[in-house]
């Protein structure tokens, strides 16, 4: 009879991976899930607290506040961005020096570091020296974004509009450039109308592209700071003020580091739901029945 | 349903063509009747895609014109055509199930409802899709999938042809034939004149009535199979046609004394006085022969009217062998039957006047080419 010979070097080949993955997300985590558990003064004066730190941070109104915006901000960008980038994608030319040009215009906003990008709007949307801003008054609308919060509002996610559509645009584009020619010459012989060429060629080939450009751009807007933290600074009031934005008051503005670590992991596991129930349903709709 | 007539028709895809290489489709005029059942077959690259794409008007020619029933059609769009076309790969729309890819074409021409109904499970019935109509497209296998793009060329009552571009590439082995005989079945149901485009000779010819031969942008012979195999115009309808393809070797027209013969070396093959005659007459020196593997008759033992030739080797082919040998240093071939011994060493072959064709620059010297465009009248008479 043959015994199985054990051979442990097989975990010395599953090293390098477990290392690289600890360091790069188990080892943070767990600082994370170390604050968020205890009550720490100084590396030597420290109090195990359970879940209070949860409870608390469940029961804030500002992060309930902070939490709907969130959402609706999320959710208006994407309603806004997903159909733009789609139509961009579908009118950039597809051959020749137009089509490269139109790649290069398109993909600008995107190269634009994100710092910037809110300077750039603090200043087009002011109403003295912002060509935007100006031009909102001269319509005759009484628009200034540091003093009303629609205003405010309005040019956050215009600003994300501008700097992100072309991501979905660019991703659309590839995506459309991968449907092969026959398909449309079908459709052609079919007699199908240009709608119905969207409908039932272009934008089923396009889901797949979509999903990934969806979910990103959740993720990145749901974790939006930069941006609105140098146009507005979260103002007026808290009108703009979205959830990292109160994780960073709190951990550093206020230095509240239990409530912030387990506000960080909480913010992480919504995050972390969202993408997987939207990722599961696209995915099932997409099965065969 | 509707004859196609192609009217000097020419295809370049250069801007400013000079030579007859530029061109992707030379000068042609074919016709295709109504009702029959058409192969156009070539080799990758001769133009037959082409061809197919000017007829549906995916394509526009550079020169010449489409006729339809006569009608020219040149500035009519493919959707206003009216033709159906089935492509080398399958193209369904994923998201619809079979029931609503079939009954695409009819709701997007407005037809009402109930007749989409009663047309799309007709359709369904024949192609044996009816089990799959309420499944989605996207998990049909590849040759239901198929099945789906032909049907949604059979739907329409008034389609004027459907196209076919090697719609069979990408169907397994066993399946092929099984399509094939749908198609086949399809035509003499529904009357409809349709043109198969393969590089494969045996679905050209268990498909179709006709067959076109494409070769360098030009139609080279169109005829039965019979007549493609028997009587190659081209030499590269004789090359391509058969397996092996035809034996070709180049032969001279010389002078002894009072008379004229075929010389290939020493060697004096035995063509009709009228060819030879005829040959003078063009002032061809030089022309190419060409025998089928099938005609050339190898012989038992020494025969003195045979030339003597040397076995290079035998191919077991199964149900036959092909005989390999050298004659004057040029390498043939003939096909052995089964049960005609194996020969080896010298042996004896002799090429059958009857089917010892003679070319001049690759077009057949044809001796009775007016009697056979006879025949070819009385049969097209017959099929209308």
């Amino acid at each position: 009879m043959q015994t199985k010979v054990e051979n442990n070097k097989a975990w010395f080949l599953v090293m390098p991976v477990f290392l690289i993955v600890a360091f790069s997300a188990i080892i943070p985590l767990m600082t994370v899930v170390n604050y968020s558990v205890q009550d720490i003064f100084d590396p030597y004066t420290r109090y195990f607290v359970g879940t209070e730190w949860f409870k608390q941070v469940m029961l804030d109104s500002r992060l309930h506040e902070a939490l709907l915006r969130q959402f609706i901000y999320s959710f208006t960008i994407l309603i806004i961005e997903v159909p733009l980038g789609i139509c961009v994608a579908l009118m950039m030319p597809t051959k020749g020096r137009g089509a490269s040009l139109a790649l290069i215009l398109v993909a600008i906003p995107l190269l634009i570091p994100w710092n910037v990008v809110g300077t750039i709007w603090q200043i087009f949307g002011r109403a003295d020296i912002g060509l935007f801003g100006a031009f909102m008054n001269g319509l005759g609308l009484d628009y200034n974004y540091s003093s009303n919060p629609t205003d405010a509002w309005l040019t956050v996610v215009l600003m994300d509009v501008w700097h992100w559509t072309p991501l979905i645009a660019l991703l659309c584009y590839s995506g459309l450039r991968a449907i092969p020619e026959v398909y449309y010459q079908a459709a052609r012989i079919d007699q199908a109308s240009r709608w119905a060429v969207f409908r039932y060629i272009q934008l089923p080939k396009l889901a797949n592209v979509l999903v990934i450009g969806m979910l990103l751009r959740f993720m990145d807007s749901f974790m939006i700071y930069t941006e609105p933290f140098v146009l507005t600074g979260g103002g007026p009031g808290s009108s703009t003020t979205f959830l990292s934005q109160s994780l960073v008051q709190q951990a550093i503005g206020q230095f509240d580091l239990g409530p912030a670590a387990a506000f960080s992991l909480v913010y992480f596991l919504i995050i972390l739901l969202v993408c997987w129930v939207f990722y599961t349903t696209i995915m099932n709709m997409q099965k065969d029945k | 349903m509707a004859s196609i007539t192609l009217n000097a028709l020419a295809h370049t895809y250069t801007e400013n063509p000079t030579k007859p290489e530029d061109y992707a489709i030379r000068e042609m005029t074919h016709v295709w009747e109504q009702g029959g059942a058409f192969a156009l077959l070539g080799p990758s690259g001769c133009g037959k895609s082409t061809l197919l794409n000017i007829i549906s008007g995916l394509l526009k020619p550079s020169n010449g014109e489409v006729l339809f029933d006569g009608k020219r059609v040149n500035e009519l769009k493919p959707e206003e055509r009216n033709i159906a076309q089935v492509f080398q790969f399958p193209v369904v729309y994923d998201t619809m199930t079979v029931f609503d890819n079939l009954a695409f074409p009819l709701r997007n021409i407005g037809v009402p409802e109930y007749k989409v109904k009663s047309k799309v499970y007709e359709v369904a019935e024949i192609l044996e899709l009816s089990e799959q109509l309420k499944r989605k497209a996207k998990g049909l296998s590849a040759d239901q999938k198929q099945k789906v793009s032909m049907g949604r060329g059979l739907v329409r009552d008034d389609v004027s042809a459907i196209l076919f571009d090697e719609p069979l590439t990408v169907i397994d082995p066993q399946l092929k034939w099984k399509l094939r005989r749908k198609l086949k079945q399809i035509h003499e149901q529904f009357n409809i004149t349709m043109v198969y485009v393969t590089h494969d000779q045996l679905e050209a010819s268990t498909f179709a009535d006709k067959i076109a031969v494409m070769y360098n942008g030009q139609i080279v012979q169109f005829g039965t199979p019979r007549e493609l195999f028997e009587n190659p115009a081209h030499t590269f309808v004789g090359y391509f046609i058969g397996s092996p393809g035809m034996n070709f070797f180049e032969a001279e027209l010389k002078s002894q004394g009072e008379k004229e013969a075929l010389m290939f070396g020493d060697h004096e093959i035995s063509v009709s006085d009228s060819m030879l005659a005829r040959l003078k007459n063009m002032g061809a020196n030089k022309v190419t022969l060409g025998i089928r593997p099938e005609f050339v008759h190898v012989w038992d033992g020494k025969n003195d009217d045979a030339f003597p030739v040397d076995v290079d080797y035998v191919e077991d082919l199964g149900t036959y062998k092909i005989l390999s040998f050298l004659f004057h240093g040029k390498v043939m071939k003939a096909r052995l039957s089964e049960d005609q011994k194996v020969p080896s060493g010298q042996i004896y072959v002799s090429f059958p006047e009857q089917w010892t064709k003679v070319y001049v620059d690759e077009y057949l010297v044809d001796l009775t080419a007016h009697s056979s465009e006879d025949d070819m009248n009385k049969e097209t008479d017959h099929a209308n």
